[in-house]
């Protein structure tokens, strides 16, 4: 097992190298440039502006900074933010986490909520609570992340006050959980909502096709009760090839983020790396990107390790 | 894609798949019939962006500043936006935007991954694993980081067709996976064997014979795809990364009214419910399609935003 994990960590290297390769060079294409920020600035000379580009290897072709910043990282240096001069290691400890929570518990609720609603509307198929669900599922779905977004936030923040409308604390009250998950309710929701749509309606006929088998008919007819031959017997095998889902949609709770940290300013990744290609922060973009590639490669390992722990007939060499 | 009145996304793949599917496939898909009110609903609204200027005779482009923020009215049924245009006309004009970006870009994505699948799949050995490995490679970049990176070389600023070709370019790779494993599963059966025999060539062999076997999730997958990209390309308006702001789209007017979200609400209201109508019909199409012609499949809709 350890020997395959290695193995794909390994695999996953050089892909890795290349894709920060291509990045380096396409944001670097960008207009403007890191010091466009200061052209109008009278106080800014050019000679000025000229200290800075040297200072910031900014004079430098792309590629030999490419590789000196490549060369600091592989001695746990991620640079500087060309923009506010802060570490990228200590930008990225900053937000990194509050990213996470808030990837953490939107992937809870879409899991807690979406699994259960899935077996719920499947061991009740055609009924009106299905069709309901399904035709919901839709809405769900096709509805544009920011739009639910701006809707949940107008309604429950700004008409009727319930939740906060921005921010991860408040400015008047002391941090505290109770702070937090107050102020996580709403991005967490618009951030789920289209997971937990998906991970239902596969769940739904996961469970559909699985009942159908002979192993089901076995249970029922020793006598098992319904709750058991659902939950026991069906529930487990239904879940194997959503496992595989969930891993593969873990970077999109990535991407999403941006969209849904951008709608309530929620001091996350996401918005860190949206301002850093207003600012053309090269460094901070490039931690943004390098984070969310090895998102994608565990998120697709993770998935691949809970299928063979999940169905022993799989094995990983 | 037979069914919506646009351009058909892969000529070729047309051909091959009508005369066996025929009548009865139409029977089956509106047998579905949220599938059957999918369809009606999108060709109403693709005849009403196509024929805009015959139903409305304002402008969606466009400034009128002496009537700004109205709200609706007989003259201007949804009202009008921060620059006084009216929004039910820029609804109906951003119609055309949302509907040529999602077509065109799941055309290109479509077409590319069919043929790369299908080539990867049939050629099989060293071809197949170098084609495959380059495929991990696609879909191993972070999709909206990356398009996030690229389009910031626009700032912003981009053209219809830019757009269309990024969505397109970035949206293959997972198509060409199905697609190859359908034709691997398809190359040896007898029937392939018995058309080599009579003498067909490798390329018909593989565009006459194995393809047309393994159309039916390209079909799921395009339609889902139109959904997706017009999403995709809603966001990345949002985000102020997407189409320049003169371009009246749907992603664009919702981006302009979220800040009259309290006093003007019909003006994010209208484009963000009709892009939640038209994504839903086509996804209610795209399920009929799957069920009539591939019920196993767990081809679906891939979002980026």
């Amino acid at each position: 097992m350890s020997r395959y994990i290695l193995q794909r960590v390994l695999e996953a290297l050089p892909l890795l190298l290349l894709i920060t390769i291509v990045t380096y060079f396409l944001m670097n294409l960008a207009p403007g440039g890191p010091l466009a920020v200061y052209l109008h600035n009278p106080k800014v000379t050019p000679a000025t502006l000229h200290r800075l580009s040297i200072q910031l290897g900014l004079n430098q072709p792309w590629y030999a900074r490419y590789f000196s910043w490549l060369w600091a990282l592989l001695h746990g240096n991620w640079g500087y933010s060309y923009f506010s001069g802060q570490s990228v290691i200590s930008l990225i400890g900053q937000r990194l986490p509050n990213t996470l929570i808030l990837m953490g518990s939107s992937f809870l609720i879409a899991l807690v909520i979406g699994i259960p609603l899935g077996v719920y509307v499947a061991t009740h198929q055609y009924s009106f609570q299905d069709h309901a669900f399904s035709f919901l599922s839709f809405f769900a779905w096709a509805m544009p992340s920011f739009f639910f977004g701006l809707l949940l936030q107008t309604l429950f923040a700004v008409k009727l006050g319930w939740f906060p409308v921005s921010g991860m604390y408040s400015v008047y009250a002391p941090p505290s959980l109770i702070e937090l998950l107050w102020h996580l309710v709403l991005p967490a929701t618009v951030l789920g909502l289209g997971s937990l749509a998906g991970w239902s309606r596969y769940m739904r006929s996961g469970i559909l096709e699985v009942i159908r088998q002979d192993y089901v008919r076995t249970a029922r007819a020793k006598g098992l009760n319904e709750r058991t031959v659902i939950w026991k017997h069906a529930f487990k095998n239904a879940l194997l090839p959503i496992v595989t889902i969930l891993g593969l949609d873990l970077p999109g709770f990535f991407g999403g983020a941006v969209i849904t940290e951008e709608i309530f300013a929620w001091p996350g990744m996401g918005r860190l790396f949206l301002s850093a290609l207003n600012n053309r922060d090269y460094p901070v973009e490039m931690a943004g990107l390098l984070i969310s590639a090895v998102l994608l490669v565990v998120g697709n390992l993770l998935a691949d390790l809970a299928y063979s722990f999940l169905d022993p007939r799989i094995q990983y060499r | 894609m037979v069914l919506t009145p646009e351009p058909n996304p892969s000529p070729e793949g047309d051909r091959v798949a009508s005369p066996r599917q025929g009548a009865g496939f139409f029977r089956r898909l509106f047998r579905h019939r949220l599938a059957l009110l999918g369809f009606m609903v999108l060709a109403m609204m693709v005849l009403a962006s196509v024929f805009a200027p015959l139903i409305t005779h304002q402008s969606p482009t466009e400034p009128n500043l002496f009537q700004t923020l109205l709200p609706p009215s007989g003259q201007h049924w949804l009202g009008t936006d921060e620059l006084g245009r009216d929004v039910f006309t820029r609804l109906l004009y951003g119609g055309r935007v949302s509907f040529i970006v999602g077509v065109a870009s799941t055309a290109i994505a479509t077409t590319m991954g069919t043929v790369y699948g299908a080539v990867s799949g049939f050629f099989g050995g060293w071809t197949d694993r170098l084609m495959m490995r380059f495929v991990d490679l696609i879909l191993s970049f972070p999709a909206i980081f990356l398009l996030l990176v690229v389009l910031n070389l626009l700032g912003g600023q981009a053209s219809v067709l830019v757009m269309v070709l990024y969505l397109g370019f970035f949206g293959w790779g997972g198509l060409a996976r199905i697609v190859r494993s359908q034709v691997l599963s398809l190359k040896h059966q007898e029937f392939v064997e018995a058309a080599r025999a009579l003498g067909s060539g490798r390329m018909r062999l593989l565009f006459r014979h194995v393809l047309p076997g393994a159309m039916a999730p390209v079909w799921v997958s395009a339609a889902f795809g139109i959904g997706g990209n017009m999403l995709a390309e809603a966001s990345l308006d949002f985000l102020g990364f997407g189409l320049s702001p003169a371009i009246p789209s749907w992603g664009n007017m919702l981006s302009s009214a979220q800040n009259y979200i309290v006093t003007n609400p019909i003006m994010i209201l209208a484009p963000g419910l009709t892009i939640t109508i038209a994504v839903v019909a086509i996804n209610f199409v795209g399920d009929g399609l799957r069920d009539a012609l591939d019920p196993r499949s767990t081809a679906g809709m891939q979002r980026i935003g």
